[in-house]
């Protein structure tokens, strides 16, 4: 089997797997029939930041656009869909879009798995009113380490069932997934877009006592550049798709996302530095209007702006970089406060940083989002002081009682996976139950300990 | 397993109680780092070192193994041993040597085998079961101490450069060997280093310190290098020295 080098999307921490492109049941049974003590990960499009879809030294299933499991289908009345484990959000879209059904959750990029999305719990702009991507979930098919086929669904072994949701792939390998979409009049998002002049406005602005919860779609971009009086300052977007009333033009349901722009395969170590980010901030800062504006967007535009370019994940050069996606319970705005005053005073430059209220946690146990404000980051892996920053900062987090989002980490230690996830413990039991001779793994379990019982 | 900010989580130092390895180790932890094994001969010695090192975060522990580190045969079990509960090696740095400096080799030709053994036999037998170890795992740095001695061999420490030279370029070979599987070796040069074992010895130009060749580690171990020079002016002073005809090298006023 071929061995490949293979890393998260931040380019960081990589190590060889021997890599397989399963395309029948079969074939992943006789890779688990062959799994080493190394053990076996599956992987999706590869678009988590850290190394949760990789295995040093073991087997990788490549999942993307792999046939496995059932057959795609959409029931056009009721919206309920069906797709293998390996199909992409991208794919679902084009196909689903034009016929009047939005996936029910979709993060920045469209550019996930099924599978993926099950594994990570993925959540979006709308999690404050409709949760993460696993409770729109109805139905899947695992396979679990024995080559067993199981079906599991909230009410058919619900144990199961939402250890694999959020269990980043360590309880098995979803083969296909029946997910009831949303319905949708149009193809484009209604979107309004407000500059808030620093953190206590931002805060204000989606707080449970405003009007957040009248939005779907809601986040804010926050400037983690500007300090002193701005410090916090951010650009809030908040929609829901249009009305058929609201749109003109004949063809409503058009959707023709595009890849625009590709970025440079060879983009130098420094050229997202502290100035040009810098630089940067200040201009998506200025760009927004200053007054409250109405405007209607396409899907890519506001769900997806960074698909748009291909491989931007490569403007960091070869150094790489990390996402740092944490969240505290509603009542600790003051943590996230300081969190950012130290980001920004420390002069750690984030491109792009959102903030967002999220909704109540669901039944998973590995279920990142909670109630509670959480803010995503990006930084160059190889900024000098890193580690003892962020280790400061995790700590702010897990004092506070928040936790950090396994499919986005790069770097938190064992023990803030067992402070953060209350039910870490209940969640390894299921797991062990149903993996009882260890065969998953994955570089982002071996780190954190995840299969690790005892400690 | 390493994250995604370069920090190794498990370290292993052979030739626990050498100083230029402890200052590498002292300046590789850093939070993230969660084991740290000291491999030497003296565990009384290495003890205190570990426990200075312990103190330092909550979250670390650090081991101490004994080994011969002149038991070429002994070397794939002790990487065995340092791997217990299953713990993979992200950095294994090799610090054991033996100077020998002002032996008699021509009265005592025996004593060839002692520095033999340690710096060339055995550290070429440790450097292969790491490898085997780390090729398994997908992905390891090693860090090799070697030295300036190996690049152009004098009179005077003949031995000991000859070992230098040894186990050099089988690190560089064995590198490229391992292309391909994660897997990669730091060769580092240091020049004259004022430590206690080079104690009581005149110092050369451009003499450095353990802590100086920590920096200069630190700053590679994440880098695609294969070789580094500490103080780096050295790699210019030994890439002329290294071309010199022999007639000119042996007129040179060095030892």
């Amino acid at each position: 089997m071929p061995k490949q080098r293979l890393s998260g999307w931040g380019r960081t921490a990589w190590t060889v797997s021997e890599t397989v492109h399963p395309s029948t049941e079969a074939d992943l049974r006789s890779v688990l029939g062959d799994a080493t003590d190394r053990g076996v990960i599956a992987r999706g499009l590869g678009r988590s930041y850290g190394a949760a879809a990789q295995n040093a030294g073991g087997q990788v299933l490549m999942m993307a656009g792999s046939p496995v499991g059932s057959g795609f289908a959409l029931d056009e009345s009721t919206g309920v869909l069906t797709a293998p484990a390996g199909m992409s959000l991208d794919d679902i879209l084009k196909h689903s879009v034009p016929r009047g059904w939005f996936v029910p959750v979709t993060p920045g990029t469209r550019f996930v798995t099924i599978g993926g999305a099950i594994g990570s719990d993925i959540h979006g702009k709308n999690h404050h009113l409709d949760g993460s991507f696993g409770q729109h979930v109805l139905s899947l098919r695992l396979m679990l380490a024995s080559g067993e086929v199981v079906s599991l669904s909230p009410t058919d072994r619900p144990l199961w069932f939402w250890a694999t949701v959020g269990g980043m792939g360590l309880t098995g390998v979803v083969l296909d997934a029946t997910i009831q979409m949303l319905r949708i009049e149009t193809s484009r998002v209604r979107v309004e877009t407000e500059r808030l002049p620093d953190f206590d406005s931002v805060v204000a602005a989606m707080s449970t006592d405003g009007d957040d919860d009248t939005y779907r779609y809601s986040v804010s971009w926050v400037d983690l550049v500007a300090t002193g009086k701005s410090m916090g300052r951010g650009v809030l977007t908040r929609g829901d798709h249009a009305k058929a009333s609201e749109v003109d033009g004949k063809d409503i349901l058009a959707y023709d996302p595009k890849v625009r722009l590709a970025a440079p395969g060879w983009a130098p170590n420094q050229l997202l530095n502290k100035l040009s980010i810098k630089a940067f901030n200040e201009l998506w800062y200025r760009k927004a209007p200053a007054k409250r504006h109405v405007g209607i967007e396409s899907i890519p535009a506001f769900f997806h702006p960074l698909d748009g370019v291909r491989k931007w994940n490569s403007l960091y050069g070869t150094q790489g970089f990390i996402q740092y996606q944490f969240i505290v319970p509603l009542s600790e705005v003051e943590v996230m406060r300081k969190v950012i005053e130290t980001f920004a005073g420390q002069g750690v430059a984030s491109f792009l940083a959102v903030l967002k209220r999220m909704g109540p946690q669901n039944s998973a146990p590995m279920s990142f989002p909670t109630e509670g404000w959480t803010l995503t980051l990006d930084m160059a892996a190889g900024i000098r002081g890193l580690p003892e920053l962020l280790s400061r900062v995790d700590s702010m987090v897990l004092d506070a009682g928040g936790r950090h989002y396994l499919a986005k980490d790069s770097h938190v230690s064992p023990v803030a996976v067992r402070r953060g996830y209350a039910r870490f413990r209940d969640w390894q039991d299921v797991r062990h139950e149903m993996d009882p001779t260890m065969v998953w793994n994955s570089d982002l379990a071996r780190r954190l300990g995840l299969l690790n019982k005892g400690d | 397993m390493k994250n995604g900010v370069g920090v190794p989580q498990n370290i292993v130092l052979f030739g626990g109680t050498s100083e230029i390895g402890q200052s590498i180790v002292s300046s590789l932890v850093q939070p993230g780092v969660s084991h740290v094994s000291l491999v030497c001969r003296d565990v009384d010695a290495g003890s205190a070192f570990a426990e200075s090192l312990g103190d330092r975060f909550d979250d670390l522990s650090v081991g101490v193994v004994r080994f011969d580190a002149a038991d070429h045969a002994a070397m794939g079990s002790i990487v065995d041993e340092v791997c217990d509960e299953g713990r993979d090696i992200d950095v294994a740095v090799i610090a054991q040597g033996v100077l020998a400096e002002g032996v008699d080799y021509f009265s005592h030709p025996e004593k060839v085998h002692e520095v033999m053994a340690v710096n060339a036999t055995a550290t070429i037998s440790l450097l292969y079961a790491l490898a085997e170890r780390m090729r398994r795992q997908g992905y390891g740095r090693i860090v090799l101490l070697s030295s300036v001695a190996g690049v152009r061999v004098r009179k005077g420490n003949s031995v000991y450069g000859a070992s230098k030279a040894a186990v050099d370029s089988l690190a560089i070979a064995l590198d490229h060997e391992l292309a391909g599987t994660g897997v990669s070796i730091l060769v580092v040069r240091p020049g004259f280093v004022v430590s206690k074992m080079t104690a009581g010895m005149k110092k050369a130009p451009f003499s450095t310190t353990p802590d100086a060749v920590a920096k200069i580690v630190v700053g590679s171990v994440n880098a695609s290098k294969t070789v580094v020079y500490a103080p780096s002016v050295l790699q210019y002073v030994f890439g002329v020295f290294r071309l010199l005809p022999q007639a000119v090298w042996r007129r040179l006023p060095l030892g």
